[in-house]
């Protein structure tokens, strides 16, 4: 948001003034910086030999001269505009291993790219590995697929090595449709060389001559710039026949999506890819034996293509050493929701989740209290206060009724009805379901609108029991990854907040005063402190309030748009 | 071309002329799996997929218009119909819904008077729900064409709405 305005302002004034610097590209238009902390963007790094570093946080582009004549000019800090200690915060409690180019190099260049070691490792995979020693480097890693299943890559790689075939595709999975998930997009955008020289080092260990990129076509900027990388890769021999002498051929082409979750699901992705409707089909034969076009066919998320270059060059047993027993190396989270400061996270997988949520991020925003935080999106579950210091890897989080997905950690305080978010997340996969089999076409119909019924307050008893026997079913019987995932938001939710669903269903009362048609629509008089935030934020003139005075809800004018509600820091509206 | 000039008459579409539709199909007739990049670059010709063009595709690259139909109707981004001048998109992916979401498109829905997919009848707006634009730090978060409305509330609704009024229609 801005942040080509501002890049404008300093190209402009800079030159004006002729200072002698160079502008990075740091953020993007849309203000989600690769930096990860993109809640206070547009952020503007100045480097200069007396100072070192220093990050001024919310610049503006009328700022930008004086940011100019203070720092630059006068070698002075703007104190005042300096990012507050939180940013350091923020970024000293991560360790960035795929994201260490974001947000520091120019996405655009491949000679910042070449500084930061680019090609350093295909190219020592090349000249002094064969395909073999670098499968096995990758399974020494530990590395599992940062796409959610947690399949350790190294093996996957080594199937379709083995799988006979003249012709092998490599796909680099980029439809990244969880809702609450972008550390893909963030990577494509901040440094596309990286995901291109992971996807060369794995098509040289499996022997693939072209690869995919297909990325979700709601990420119009990540084509864009991830296209500059093709263009100049091919201008520069690193791809196509023959690279750079090496006596190894690699095509690459980007597939854009057209808005279907499902086809993150790897066949039906595949299908997409042939230009058909994206539905999945039953596995095996698995892409590795029969994928694209019937050829043998490995797929791989973007992160797992980003962590592959740190692997080769700084080998194996290093990345090992990092991370859990099972899980290995780093992970990067995002996280959103209701807590301070919401962005991309990059941790040593094994870290807990209390840890990512207060000490990286900040903890919870508003002076709320934490209830949940959702992770693994559409497929993965809550995990309540009570097991907060569960550790972030596949097995914990699995054990704990979540899943690591894609890496989206929704976070939710007590304004959130976990009834509600059952709902949010079941009408989402049930629209996205492609509707070939039966258990999740209609199932999850079905369930949906059992809630639909609970949030609405007409919800009975045996309900409760029927969203559990029909979950279970659903899992148990779908064809592919999104039906058997579909009810495990449903389902932990009930294991965890049941009395949330009573409450609605016995109570008629929806205990986080979510619930639109369950609610009073009035102020709570002990509750109120009288401060008048609750008439500001309402659209209609509903509220009556006077300064010093208790405020008075007109449910006459009301429209029920819960504004005064979000704006009440003291739970006063019921 | 005779079958789609009847075609035309019968589906009262404006006039389209297919040579554009052919020099995007020229452009990818000899790669395999081309219908996606086909429909998305006729789409952002036309900005929708006109009856015509549709069959006319089917009859170029061999195919059955059901195929053709069937991924047209599936991919949320594919448009049988004419779209407005101002497309406004509103996220309700998980953190732009736990951060009020859905009041911010029932205003949508009332302002315009149109719901969820629908285009206003003068083609000024078109509105649409879509599950995250991956822009979560800002929710709740809100689009009209490419310029993005972060932290949105109910009343900058009204001054979005009233702000895209003003602006021409051409």
């Amino acid at each position: 948001m801005g942040a080509k305005e501002v890049e404008a302002a300093f190209v402009k004034l800079l030159d004006e003034k002729g200072v002698n610097a160079v502008v990075g590209k740091r953020c993007d238009v849309i203000k989600t910086g690769c930096r990860g902390l993109c809640a206070n963007d547009v952020l503007v790094d100045i480097i200069t030999p007396d100072q070192g570093r220093v990050t001024y946080d919310f610049v503006k582009p009328e700022e930008v001269e004086k940011i100019i004549d203070e720092h630059i000019v006068n070698k002075t800090i703007i104190e005042k505009r300096k990012a507050k200690p939180y940013y350091n915060q923020f970024v000293d409690a991560q360790m960035r291993v795929v994201m260490t180019g974001c947000g520091q190099i120019d996405p655009d260049s491949i000679e910042a790219y070449m500084e930061e070691d680019g090609f350093k490792a295909i190219e020592k995979c090349i000249k002094s590995m064969k395909p073999e020693d670098v499968i096995e480097e990758v399974k020494k890693s530990g590395l599992r697929g940062r796409g959610g299943g947690g399949f350790p890559t190294g093996m996957k790689w080594s199937f379709c090595k083995a799988s006979p075939g003249d012709h092998k595709y490599l796909i680099c999975n980029a439809d990244e449709g969880d809702p609450g998930a972008f550390m893909d997009r963030s990577l494509l955008e901040g440094d596309p060389f990286c995901i291109i020289e992971g996807m060369m080092i794995a098509a040289y260990a499996i022997g693939c001559d072209f690869g995919y990129v297909y990325v979700r076509a709601e990420y119009p900027l990540a084509v864009q710039r991830l296209q500059h990388a093709i263009d100049i890769c091919y201008e520069q021999g690193y791809l196509g026949k023959n690279i750079k002498g090496w006596n190894f051929d690699f095509d690459m082409r980007i597939k854009m999506g057209a808005g279907a979750f499902v086809c993150g699901e790897e066949t039906a992705l595949m299908a997409s890819i042939e230009g058909h409707r994206g539905m999945s089909r039953p596995r095996p034969p698995f892409p590795a034996v029969r994928g694209l076009w019937g050829k043998p066919t490995n797929i791989n998320n973007v992160e797992t293509f980003g962590n592959v270059r740190h692997i080769i060059n700084k080998g194996g047993d290093w990345y090992a050493s990092l991370g859990t027993d099972t899980t290995k190396g780093t992970k990067i989270f995002a996280v959103t929701g209701k807590v301070k400061h919401t962005g991309l996270v990059e941790v040593p997988a094994g870290m807990k989740i209390r840890e990512v949520i207060y000490d990286v991020c900040g903890g919870i925003a508003n002076n709320r209290k934490f209830k949940a935080v959702q992770a693994g999106g559409p497929s993965g579950g809550c995990i309540p206060s009570d097991i907060l210091d569960t550790p972030v890897d596949y097995d914990s989080l699995i054990k704990a009724g979540a899943m690591m997905g894609s890496g989206g950690l929704v976070v939710m305080d007590e304004t959130t009805c976990m009834v509600d978010v059952s709902r949010f997340f079941l009408n989402f996969t049930r629209m996205e379901s492609c509707g070939k089999c039966v258990p999740c076409r209609i199932g999850l119909k079905v369930m949906l609108d059992i809630l639909e019924r609970i949030t609405e307050g007409r919800g009975e008893m045996s309900d409760i029991e029927t969203l559990q026997d029909l979950g279970v079913a659903i899992k148990k019987a779908s064809l592919c990854g999104l039906g058997q995932t579909a009810p495990n938001p449903i389902l932990s939710t009930i294991n965890y907040f049941r009395e949330e669903y009573e409450a609605h269903i016995a109570d008629k009362r929806c205990p986080s005063n979510c619930c639109k048609e369950l609610l009073l629509w009035q102020v709570v008089e002990d509750k109120c402190v009288k401060c008048g935030a609750c008439k500001k934020a309402c659209p209609v003139d509903a509220i009556v309030w006077e300064k010093g005075q208790l405020a008075w809800l007109d449910k006459e004018k009301c429209t029920k748009c819960k504004s005064c509600y979000d704006a009440c820091r003291f739970m006063a509206i019921e | 071309m005779s079958e789609s000039v009847e075609l035309k008459t019968e589906e009262q579409e404006p006039e389209i002329d297919i040579s554009i539709a052919d020099a995007v199909i020229d452009k990818y007739i000899n790669i395999s799996g081309n219908l996606m990049p086909v429909l998305q670059g006729i789409q952002d010709e036309y900005g929708y997929i006109p009856r015509v063009v549709a069959d006319h595709i089917a009859e170029r690259l061999n195919v059955y218009p059901s195929q053709i139909y069937g991924v047209l109707t599936f991919y949320a981004q594919f448009h049988l119909k004419p779209r407005g001048r101002f497309i406004i998109r509103v996220c309700v992916g998980t953190a732009c819904h736990v951060q009020g979401a859905p009041r911010i498109v029932e205003t949508f829905f009332d302002k315009l008077g149109i719901g969820h997919a629908e285009t206003t009848p003068d083609l000024r707006y078109t509105f649409e729900k879509v599950a995250c634009l991956g822009a979560c730090g800002m929710a709740p978060l809100a689009m009209v064409n490419d310029s993005t409305y972060g932290s949105m509330t109910v009343q900058k609704v009204d001054d979005i709405v009233a702000d895209y009024n003003q602006r021409p229609l051409k």
